[in-house]
């Protein structure tokens, strides 16, 4: 996920909002996670716009990709100069609209942005988990969301929206708990890593375990893997751009130069660009969390966790309705598969609407401001039940 | 954005006769759906379980505005993928002259569906006859108005051919009517002498079987 566009707040601002915390699992109530491991206590953090209505059947979740966080909308400080991740498409009118619905989004399980993850405080030793962390696997943070939407007093979800690894969990959550989800948009998602998404993946991985700071996850208390964390980040945002969306936005253009340095600065444009974006992601971002999370989306394989192999049967439990976008520049989740999941839906006889979107951001596109994405999703949401 | 709420009257006529052909709460699949007029208009006066196909990225966005369910996709290929007889129709209307193989197609909308309802201009109608006999010229008309080698319509098909088809292909019709249109088809009505002649579509429907 990337910043590198401010999002055009179209519209009016939720406003103020605030992040919340629900810590449950306090042992020896733990969770036991697909691993077998067990966590606990687990500390959620996430926000909630808009009303819960007296049916309590107006809530729609939203599920963030690798490095997001519950902040989707609005603005934490009446000072902050930047709305939350997904400001043009959540708030009054929107395409999300927080006057008709309830919305909710918990940061993930493994994640550094307030729920409980690597950087935690294993109460066991009174030091952070690090490595002692388990690993976590997208049904598991799909749990722990199931915990706080009935900690919400929600019983059904109108709908579970979510783009990359947060289509995962929004298609994790058609299988695994069908009868909460009336309706579903996964955008710019895949049902399972291609080789190509885990070999970046591990790339990014091993970039952050080859910084000697790295120190086997244990750096909390000295100096961190910022160079192996940058470089993952370069990696992630070369696969959410396209050749397309690069050509445009770089070309081969230097950068403050009118010829080469002939050194190894940052000559061309996209060089200082994707420096700017790693440097700016480790201010923000934990090491350990991103090779959790990552981790979780290369297992991540609902026709071997619930098909048996087979995508057709992966979707045999499922009811929602749904509705999938993808984008043409996309490499990272290709519209092919998409179309896989589309396939396995209709097999299934369900409800299911796909739209490729003409876009040349690449995989990034599902966050950018877009007027037909938008309007699909207000239309389709309100139309859940009819 | 408001809600687009499509006046049934304004309903294209050919479509207005489909729709009179759907009973109630019936499982109907569109092909080639465009921008969902007939889709929306049987499922808020039909109470059809509907949905449909399209190729067009803008059109299918209309369609999932309107609340349709709207697959953006290949006819010939999205077909495939539903079980055999999944719906009680598969509508395809002015479609079947720009597909590659309509035989295929037809045998396609049969597996997944009881019934077929298709439509297409008819070629034999008089302007055309007249055209190409006096100025010896591929017609061009309101209905087909297309160079010879810009149309997307490849398939000439006249009302006689298309019953000479489901011959061929072994369908049966259950139905058939003539249309004469105006007012960029919003309009029309029955024909039913000199059909061949007269008629600038053909509407059918069908299902398996020899007649």
């Amino acid at each position: 996920m990337s910043e590198y566009l401010d999002h055009a707040g179209a519209g009016v601002s939720i406003g103020l909002v605030e992040t919340r915390n629900f810590t449950f699992a306090d042992p020896p109530g733990e969770i036991i996670l697909e691993s077998g491991s067990r966590l606990g206590p687990v500390t959620i953090a996430y926000e909630t716009y808009g009303r819960l209505n007296r049916e309590k059947d107006n809530a729609i979740l939203i599920c963030h990709a690798l490095s997001g966080d519950a902040h989707v909308a609005g603005y934490h400080d009446p000072e902050d100069t930047k709305p939350g991740w997904w400001e043009h498409m959540v708030g009054p009118g929107k395409g999300i609209d927080t006057n008709r619905y309830f919305v909710i989004c918990s940061n993930i399980l493994g994640s550094c942005m307030g729920s409980t993850g690597p950087c935690t405080c294993n109460p066991n030793t009174a030091e952070p988990y690090a490595l002692d962390f388990p690993v976590v696997t997208i049904g598991d943070m799909v749990n722990v969301q199931k915990a706080l939407v009935h900690f919400l007093g929600i019983d059904v979800l109108h709908a579970v929206v979510g783009g990359s690894i947060g289509g995962m969990q929004v298609l994790e959550w058609c299988v695994r708990f069908p009868e909460m989800v009336k309706s579903a948009i996964p955008l710019a998602t895949t049902i399972r890593h291609s080789a190509l998404a885990i070999a970046f993946n591990e790339v990014a991985r091993q970039a952050i375990m080859a910084d000697p700071n790295w120190n086997n996850g244990k750096y909390y208390d000295g100096p961190k893997p910022d160079l192996g964390l940058a470089v993952a980040r370069m990696i992630g945002h070369i696969t959410y751009l396209s050749d397309d969306s690069m050509r445009h936005k770089f070309g081969r253009r230097l950068q403050d130069k009118s010829d080469f340095s002939f050194n190894f600065d940052a000559d061309f444009q996209v060089e200082s660009y994707l420096r700017y974006q790693g440097k700016k992601f480790v201010e923000r971002f934990d090491a350990n969390s991103f090779l959790y999370i990552t981790k979780a989306a290369d297992y991540f394989d609902l026709a071997r966790e619930y098909g048996d192999g087979s995508d057709v049967d992966a979707f045999s439990g499922a009811t929602a309705k749904v509705l999938l976008i993808s984008f043409t520049s996309d490499w990272l989740y290709p519209t092919y598969q998409s179309r896989d999941i589309v396939k396995a839906l209709k097999k299934n006889g369900l409800d299911v609407s796909f739209c490729e979107i003409e876009a040349k951001w690449g995989h990034d596109a599902f966050l950018l401001p877009n007027e037909r994405m938008t309007s699909m999703i207000k239309g389709f949401l309100s139309h859940v039940g009819d | 954005m408001s809600a687009i709420k499509p006046d049934p009257a304004r309903l294209r006529y050919d479509l207005e006769i489909v729709a009179s052909w759907v009973p109630p709460g019936t499982r109907v699949l569109e092909l080639g759906c465009g921008e969902g007029d007939l889709l929306y208009y049987l499922n808020h006066h039909k109470q059809v379980d509907g949905s449909g196909i399209e190729k067009n990225e803008a059109r299918v966005t209309v369609c999932i505005e309107k609340g349709l369910t709207v697959l953006q996709g290949d006819i010939n290929e999205e077909i495939d993928d539903y079980p055999d007889n999944t719906f009680d129709f598969v509508i395809c209307t002015l479609t079947l002259q720009q597909v590659h193989d309509p035989a295929d197609l037809i045998r396609g909308m049969l597996r997944i569906g009881k019934r077929g309802i298709v439509s297409f201009p008819n070629f034999s109608h008089w302007k055309n006859r007249a055209q190409l006999f006096f100025t010896g010229r591929a017609p061009r008309t309101r209905e087909l108005p297309y160079e010879w080698y810009n149309t997307p319509n490849i398939r000439v098909i006249t009302i006689k051919d298309f019953r000479k088809f489901t011959r061929d292909v072994g369908i049966r019709i259950i139905r058939e009517v003539a249309i004469d249109t105006y007012n960029k088809n919003r309009n029309g009505m029955v024909i039913t002498g000199l059909a061949d002649w007269r008629a600038t579509y053909g509407v059918f429907m069908v299902e398996n079987g020899s007649a």
